[in-house]
C-alpha cells in the first residue's frame, strides 16, 4: 500500500507548512515527519506529508537508473540537475 | 442605438433569472454578451432554426453533447473550448468537415457575467480556430443550486465526403496506430483543479479542435486510415478495449511509445491514476496500414498539433480460443490487458 | 550495466531457480501498491508457470473489515461530512457504499490529505466533520499530525473514525497460522520507511522464508523477486533491504513519535485474518474528543460478509480469485461484493482488470 512520490523541497515555514515541487507541480506539503528538511531536499511524499528526507545521491541513482528504461526524460534531467 | 453607457449601465454583474425568460432581458443578453463573442451572419439573424447547404456527395454527420466540467475554467480550457472542441472533434473523427454548431447555453442564476463572457469568448475562438460558425443557439436561466456555473450542449452538423469509410471493421491484423501527441493533460489539468486547488500546476489541457490536422491525414492517405477516435473520457484505454471489441482483433499498444510528459506523468503517480485511463481532448487515435503509417505521422508532424505524433502500437490477430481483447507491452517486456475503466477516476492514497 | 540490460537477467535467474522446483514457488508481497505495480506492468506474464506472487493483507481497504466499512456508512447517514480518501469511496458496506451514500444525499468529500479536512473544518465552523481514517503505519502519521492539529486549533467540529491498523502484529497472525505455504516474503517499501527494517530482523528465521523490502518501480519488484528466489534456493532465511535508499534500519523517528502520542494499541478486526491482538490504532484517551464513534454514539457493528465471498482467504494466500465462485461473474469491479473487487489495489480488480485472460487462457490451457 501507499503512495508516496519524491518531490524537492522548494519552502519551509516554522510551523513546518512547505511547498514541494514534484516536476513543475508544486504542491503544500506538511514537513512535522522531517522538521530538519531545508529547501532543496528531496523529500517522499505521502497524503500532503513528507514521510522521509532522501538523500542526493539515493535520487539520482533513482533517476539515473529510470533513465536508462524512460526514453522521454529530457525534461527531467534539468529538473534533478 | 443604445450609447455605449447605456450599454454599460445595462450590463449587470451577475445572470438573473429574468435572462432566460425569453423577454427584453434574454435580447440584451444575446446581444450584448453572446453575439458579440460567437456571432456571424447566420447567427446574427437569431432564426428558429440554421439553414445549412449541403455540398453535392456528401452525407450528413450529426453529433451532440452534453459540457458540465467542473470547475468551468482549468489550465489550458473551460467549457467554452470544451465544447466547441468536443464537437468538431466527435464530427471530424467520423470523417466530417464540421459545418455549423449549435450550442445551449444552461447558466446558473446568480452565475457572474465575466465568467459567461470568458466561456463565450473561449468558445468563439476554438470556433475561429476550427473554421466551423456557431449557427443557432439557445440560452436558459435555472435557479440557484439547480446548475453548476454554465453548463453547454453543443450539437454539431459536419459533411462527409462521399467514399469516407471510417469504421472499426475496416481495422485488420497488421495495421498501425498512431496517436498525435503526449495523452493525459487534460483530464489530470481538471483533476487537480477540482481536488486539489492548492496544487500549482504546468499541466494545461490540451482540448483542441482536430478537424484540420484529420482532414490533412484524410487527404493526402484517404483509405489507408481506417478508424479514428479521440480518446476521451475514458482515455487511451477505453479507445483501445472498444476497438479491440469492434473489430474483433488483438490491438496492442506500447508503453514505451505511448508519450506522456513528465509533469503529467508525475502528478498521475501523486493522485494513484493510470494516463492510460485519463481523458484528452485533443488527441486523436488513428488505425492506418502499416504501409502508410510514415507517411501519416509526416503529415501529422507537419501540423501544430501533431508535432510530437507517433506510433503507439498496432493490431494482431487474435490466438485461436481467446476473444479479442486490448493489451499493453510493458516497458520492461511484459504484456498484460488493458480494460475501460469503470467510471469516475478517483484520487488514491494507500 | 544498464538497467535495460539487467531486467532481462534478473528474469533468467528466476527462471533458473524455478526450473530446479517441481513444485510450485510461491512469494506473497504484503503491500497493495506492489500489487498495483506487479500487475501494471505485466510482471506475472514474465515469470514461470511454477512460480505464482499471492497478493497477501496489504491493501488497507480490503484488510477493514466489514464493521468498520458500516460503522463509516452509519457516520455518514448522520449531518456531517464525511471526509475519505478515495480509496474508500466505492467499498461496499451492508447496505450501499459512501459513493452510494452520497447518491442519495449524504454529504461525502475526497480529500487528498488528513489536514484538508482539518481545514475545511477550521473553514466551515457550523457543520460538523468526520475523517475516516484508514491505512496502515505510513497513512497513521498524517492521521496523527491531523488529530494534533484540530487540537491546536481547538476545533469542536472535527473527529475521525479510525480503523488505522499495524502491518506486523498481521504478519506473525499470517505467518504463525501456517496455513498457507510461502517460499519468501517481498516487504512493503513505503510502510517501513516509517517503521525501520528493525522491526522485521526475527521475522525470517521464525517462520523460516527470507524477506525482501523493496521499492515499487516495476524493475525494483523484479529484482527483488530475483534475489527472493535466490535466498530462497540457498535457503538463507534472512532480511534483505533492497530499498536502501528510502528504508532505514530505525525508520522514522518522528512519525514514530506521532503514533506514539496520539494511538495507542488496541485489538483489531482484520478481514480474513479475524482478530489480532494489537494490530489495531486506537485514539489515545486524551483524544477521546476526537473520536467519532464516541461522539455520535456509533457502536462496533458486527460485519457480514457475503456468504461466498472469499476475500478473506484470498488475502491470506489460501486461494486465488479465480478460485472464487463469484470472481468475474457475479463480483465485478462495477458490480463489486467484496473488497478486494472495490479497491484497485485489491487482487481481484487487479486479476479482473490486467489478468483476466492469461486467466481464461491457463484455464482453457488445462481442459
Amino acid at each position: 500500500m501507499c503512495l508516496a512520490v519524491p518531490a524537492r523541497l522548494i519552502e519551509v515555514d516554522a510551523q513546518l507548512q512547505g511547498f514541494v515541487d514534484a516536476h513543475s507541480n508544486k504542491l503544500p506539503v506538511n514537513c512535522v515527519m522531517v522538521p530538519d528538511a531545508v529547501p532543496g531536499d528531496w523529500l517522499l511524499i505521502h497524503a500532503g506529508f513528507a514521510i522521509h528526507r532522501l538523500s542526493e545521491q539515493a535520487v539520482r541513482k533513482t533517476w539515473d537508473l529510470l533513465e536508462d528504461l524512460e526514453r522521454r526524460v529530457e525534461e527531467d534531467s534539468h529538473a534533478i540537475g | 442605438m443604445k450609447t455605449l453607457a447605456h450599454a454599460a449601465l445595462a450590463l449587470p454583474t451577475h445572470i438573473s433569472l429574468a435572462h432566460g425568460g425569453g423577454g427584453q432581458l434574454t435580447d440584451d443578453l444575446i446581444r450584448d454578451t453572446i453575439l458579440p463573442r460567437i456571432g456571424n451572419d447566420t447567427l446574427n439573424e437569431l432564426m428558429d432554426s440554421a439553414i445549412l447547404d449541403v455540398p453535392a456527395g456528401h452525407r450528413i454527420a450529426f453529433s451532440v453533447d452534453g459540457y458540465v466540467v467542473h470547475p468551468t475554467c482549468f489550465p489550458g480550457g473551460d467549457v467554452g473550448r470544451l465544447a466547441i472542441c468536443g464537437t468538431v472533434n466527435d464530427l471530424a473523427v467520423v470523417g466530417g468537415r464540421p459545418a455549423g454548431i449549435a450550442l445551449g447555453v444552461i447558466a446558473e442564476e446568480g452565475c457572474r457575467r465575466d465568467l459567461l463572457e470568458r466561456v463565450l469568448d473561449s468558445a468563439g475562438e476554438a470556433a475561429r480556430e476550427a473554421g466551423v460558425f456557431v449557427v443557432t443557439g439557445d440560452t436558459k436561466v435555472v435557479g440557484r443550486g439547480a446548475g453548476d456555473g454554465i453548463y453547454l450542449t453543443s450539437a454539431g452538423v459536419g459533411f462527409v465526403p462521399h467514399g469516407r469509410n471510417l469504421r472499426a471493421a475496416r481495422v485488420q491484423p497488421g495495421d498501425a496506430i498512431l496517436i498525435n501527441g503526449p495523452i493525459a493533460d487534460h483530464g489530470l489539468s481538471v483533476m487537480l483543479a477540482r481536488e486539489m486547488p492548492e496544487l500549482e500546476s504546468a499541466i494545461e489541457s490540451d482540448a483542441a479542435p482536430l478537424n484540420h490536422l484529420i482532414e490533412d491525414l484524410l487527404s493526402e492517405l484517404r483509405d489507408d486510415v481506417v478508424f479514428l477516435r479521440d480518446p476521451t473520457r475514458s482515455g487511451l484505454a477505453g479507445v483501445g478495449a472498444d476497438l479491440a471489441v469492434a473489430c474483433g482483433h488483438r490491438v496492442v499498444f506500447e508503453e514505451e511509445r505511448i508519450p506522456v510528459r513528465p509533469s503529467t506523468r508525475h502528478a498521475a503517480n501523486l493522485l494513484g491514476l493510470d494516463p492510460l485511463e485519463v481523458a484528452n481532448e485533443g488527441k486523436v487515435v488513428a488505425v492506418v496500414r502499416a504501409t502508410a503509417s510514415d507517411h501519416a505521422l509526416a503529415v501529422w508532424r507537419e501540423h501544430p498539433r501533431g508535432r510530437e505524433a507517433c506510433l503507439i502500437g498496432h493490431v494482431e490477430s487474435v490466438p485461436a480460443q481467446m476473444p479479442p481483447r486490448c493489451e499493453l507491452f510493458t516497458r520492461i517486456g511484459g504484456r498484460r490487458l488493458l480494460a475501460k475503466p469503470y467510471g469516475e477516476q478517483l484520487p488514491r492514497i494507500c | 550495466m544498464r538497467l535495460a540490460e539487467k531486467i532481462p537477467l534478473w528474469l533468467d535467474l528466476i527462471a533458473a531457480v524455478a526450473e530446479r522446483r517441481d513444485d510450485t514457488v510461491r512469494l506473497m508481497e504484503v503491500c497493495g501498491t506492489h500489487t498495483m505495480s506487479i500487475f501494471r506492468s505485466g510482471i506475472p506474464s514474465l515469470l514461470p508457470d511454477n512460480l505464482k506472487l499471492l497478493s497477501g493483507p496489504g491493501c488497507p481497504v480490503c484488510v477493514t473489515s466489514q464493521g468498520d466499512i458500516d460503522r463509516i456508512l452509519a457516520v455518514a447517514q448522520l449531518p456531517v461530512v464525511t471526509c475519505s480518501y478515495g480509496d474508500m469511496l466505492r467499498v461496499p458496506g451492508q447496505d450501499g457504499s459512501l459513493e452510494s451514500a452520497r447518491a442519495k444525499g449524504s454529504d461525502v468529500c475526497v480529500v487528498y490529505s488528513a489536514l484538508d479536512s482539518v481545514r475545511m473544518a477550521q473553514a466551515q465552523p457550523t457543520r460538523e466533520f468526520v475523517f475516516a481514517a484508514v491505512g496502515f503505519e505510513t497513512t497513521a502519521p498524517a492521521t496523527a499530525a491531523a488529530v494534533l492539529e484540530a487540537r491546536r486549533l481547538k476545533l469542536r467540529n472535527w473527529s475521525v473514525m479510525c480503523s488505522h491498523k499495524r502491518v506486523v502484529p498481521a504478519l506473525h497472525a499470517l505467518f504463525a497460522a501456517d496455513t498457507t505455504r510461502i517460499d519468501g516474503i517481498l516487504l512493503p517499501g513505503h510502510v517501513s520507511v516509517i517503521l525501520g527494517s528493525n522491526v522485521y530482523r526475527a521475522l525470517p528465521s521464525l517462520y523460516d522464508f527470507p524477506m525482501v523490502i523493496a521499492g515499487f518501480e516495476d524493475w525494483q519488484i523484479v529484482e527483488a523477486v530475483a534475489r527472493l528466489m535466490e535466498l530462497a534456493a540457498g535457503r538463507q532465511m534472512v532480511l534483505e533491504n533492497m530499498y536502501p535508499e528510502v528504508v532505514t534500519p530505525e525508520g522514522s523517528i518522528h512519525a514514530q513519535q506521532l503514533l506514539r502520542v496520539v494511538f495507542q494499541l488496541g485489538d483489531a478486526e482484520w478481514r480474513g485474518l479475524g482478530n489480532i491482538p494489537d494490530s489495531g490504532l486506537i485514539l489515545a484517551p486524551a483524544f477521546d474528543d476526537f473520536d467519532a464513534g464516541r461522539r455520535y454514539g456509533v457502536r462496533p457493528i458486527e460485519g457480514r460478509e457475503h456468504p461466498a465471498c472469499r476475500c478473506g482467504e484470498i488475502i491470506t494466500g489460501l486461494v486465488q480469485p479465480s478460485d472464487c465462485k463469484l470472481f468475474g461473474t457475479a463480483c465485478t469491479p462495477v458490480h463489486p461484493l467484496g473488497p478486494c473487487m472495490v479497491s484497485s489495489e485489491g487482487t481481484c480488480q487487479a486479476w479482473f482488470k490486467y489478468h483476466r485472460h492469461e486467466v481464461a487462457k491457463r484455464e482453457a490451457a488445462k481442459l
